[in-house]
């Protein structure tokens, strides 16, 4: 069996000033506390344990930036740091990919 | 994806709380489902959690499983964990694989092997979205065949090969952990490697046929430990399905020490199995009337009886956990798993048989009563012969089902 964007793609570094979108092969299915993320590919899964996470996560691509889509969801630099955190996690794991 | 939603105004998340706490209330949708697609299998392994065997005549139709898919699908069930009986037994085991491929629903499913030729082999390792569970309890003929009849390891081990020439990567070893097999955990590690696969370890349930067995063959309290301390020294790459959470509470009172994973009975709130007739439980170790939710066929689909059924809905609400909540360790362990107290006769609320507190075993030595399985489709119903497992049988494929209930022969009437 193959993984594709797991193995093949080098996970790329994370970068809030750039757009990032959900990887193609990633499903997203809202839940009471937030939602689930299932990648088809690696066969992750992930949590999104609250619903302005989700949000932020879902619109990722219409924004020029992850910051610009954090500011649209009235998440402002001084509480922006776990967001990133999480944010940044789901990279590591391809669940979000540059634009 | 476009959000439909207005951004909210805060910029306080909302605290939900711990995710074990929101996964005891029941999600949306089950995260992980299996569904046993046959009872119909060539082995009879003694510690089979379905008791299979014959074909049960009443197995869901082609149209009926793919409409189960349709409805996965819409449920966003991301993934089904196949099983059986021996689930490519199904004539139509390849097209319904297929289908729920092609509707975003994923698929692992078990075997013993048995048809994964060099044909289907290379099939397989053609496709993303299949992967596949090598059943195998014993890293040597000897200690596997004892469980899972004579003929079987060299089966398995023929498809592992069979995957691993055609290029299939990371296929899983499934092993049910036994006192026989606790000590070749390395072999089995060593020989996960060999094929390029993962190993996988789950916990013996006494569900099924493994009622009559699991006396002997369930770990010894010492074994236990040292399977707590394997897995804290090698657990990274080994998958366990969660399902040693009551070993947590070797970790200490603080859960420092617990393993990954959820540790949480999913039972009815992020599990459940749907059967060969539509029958879903809530678990696939909870075969029984008593953990029966409800019926595809009869009670409105799949979404209305995960949804509905009164079982899921009293799993979904605060649990007693009687004498284990004034427990140091309950944290940890939370009570341990339904299932196994169900099938050994102990309480519900009460310690897990395998409490390594040691309250199981005194709860053992106690009297009780271990319950009759409900649903038992081995070929043969005398206890006394289940223990000890037959030779392969060849099994043709099926294009339809068995002319009656009773027909011992799954070739019946064709």
């Amino acid at each position: 069996m193959t993984a594709p964007g797991a193995t093949a793609v080098a996970t790329a570094q994370f970068d809030p000033g750039a757009t990032w979108r959900l990887h193609p092969q990633v499903a997203l299915r809202p839940e009471p506390f937030g939602a689930l993320l299932y990648h088809f590919g690696t066969r992750k899964l992930s949590f999104l344990k609250n619903t302005v996470i989700v949000e932020v996560v879902r619109c990722l691509g219409e924004h020029d930036s992850v910051r610009d889509a954090l500011r649209a969801h009235g998440i402002d630099e001084n509480a922006e740091r776990p967001y990133l955190h999480a944010l940044r996690t789901l990279a590591d794991s391809h669940m979000i990919v540059p634009a | 994806m476009t959000s439909l939603l207005e951004p909210p105004v805060t910029s306080a998340p909302p605290k939900v709380g711990r995710l074990v706490d929101q996964f005891e209330k029941g999600l949306d949708a089950p995260i992980c489902l299996t569904w046993e697609l046959t009872y119909a299998c060539n082995l009879s392994c003694v510690h089979c959690l379905s008791s299979s065997g014959k074909r049960d005549p009443r197995e869901l139709s082609t149209e009926q499983c793919k409409a189960i898919i349709d409805e996965l699908q819409r449920m966003q069930v991301f993934y089904v964990n196949i099983g059986g009986g021996e689930p490519t037994v199904r004539s139509d085991f390849w097209e319904l694989v297929d289908y729920a491929t092609e509707h975003q629903v994923g698929v692992k499913f078990s075997t013993n092997g048995v048809r994964i030729d060099k044909k289907v082999a290379a099939r397989l390792a053609a496709s993303d979205y299949v992967d596949v569970q090598i059943s195998l309890d014993g890293a040597t003929a000897e200690v596997n065949d004892a469980v899972r009849g004579p003929g079987s390891f060299a089966m398995a081990v023929r498809a592992l090969e069979n995957l691993s020439e055609a290029g299939f990567r990371d296929a899983k070893i499934s092993v049910v952990v036994t006192r026989e097999n606790v000590d070749q955990l390395d072999e089995f590690k060593a020989l996960a490697d060999k094929y390029g696969a993962t190993l996988r370890i789950t916990r013996l349930r006494p569900s099924g046929r493994a009622v009559d067995v699991w006396d002997e063959l369930h770990p010894t309290h010492e074994q236990q430990r040292q399977l707590y301390d394997w897995l804290v020294a090698h657990g990274e790459g080994v998958l366990t399905g969660d399902s040693f959470f009551h070993l947590s509470a070797f970790g200490g009172q603080s859960g420092a020490g617990a393993l990954p994973g959820l540790n949480l009975c999913g039972a009815g709130r992020v599990v459940c199995l749907i059967d060969p007739v539509g029958d879903v439980y809530a678990c696939p170790f909870a075969i029984h009337d008593n953990f029966h939710a409800g019926n595809i066929l009869t009670d409105g689909g799949f979404a209305s009886v995960w949804k509905n059924s009164e079982l899921f809905r009293q799993l979904r609400e605060p649990q007693s956990a009687g004498a284990c909540s004034s427990c140091n360790f309950f944290d940890a362990c939370r009570g341990g798993c339904m299932a196994a107290k169900f099938f050994t006769g102990l309480p519900m609320d009460g310690p897990d048989p395998e409490c390594v507190q040691g309250y199981g075993q005194s709860a053992l030595a106690g009297e009780r009563t271990v319950p009759q399985s409900s649903v038992d489709h081995s070929r043969t119903g005398k206890r006394a012969e289940r223990r000890t497992p037959a030779a392969p049988v060849p099994l043709t494929l099926l294009t339809k089902p068995p002319a009656k209930f009773c027909d011992e022969n799954p070739l019946a009437g064709l």
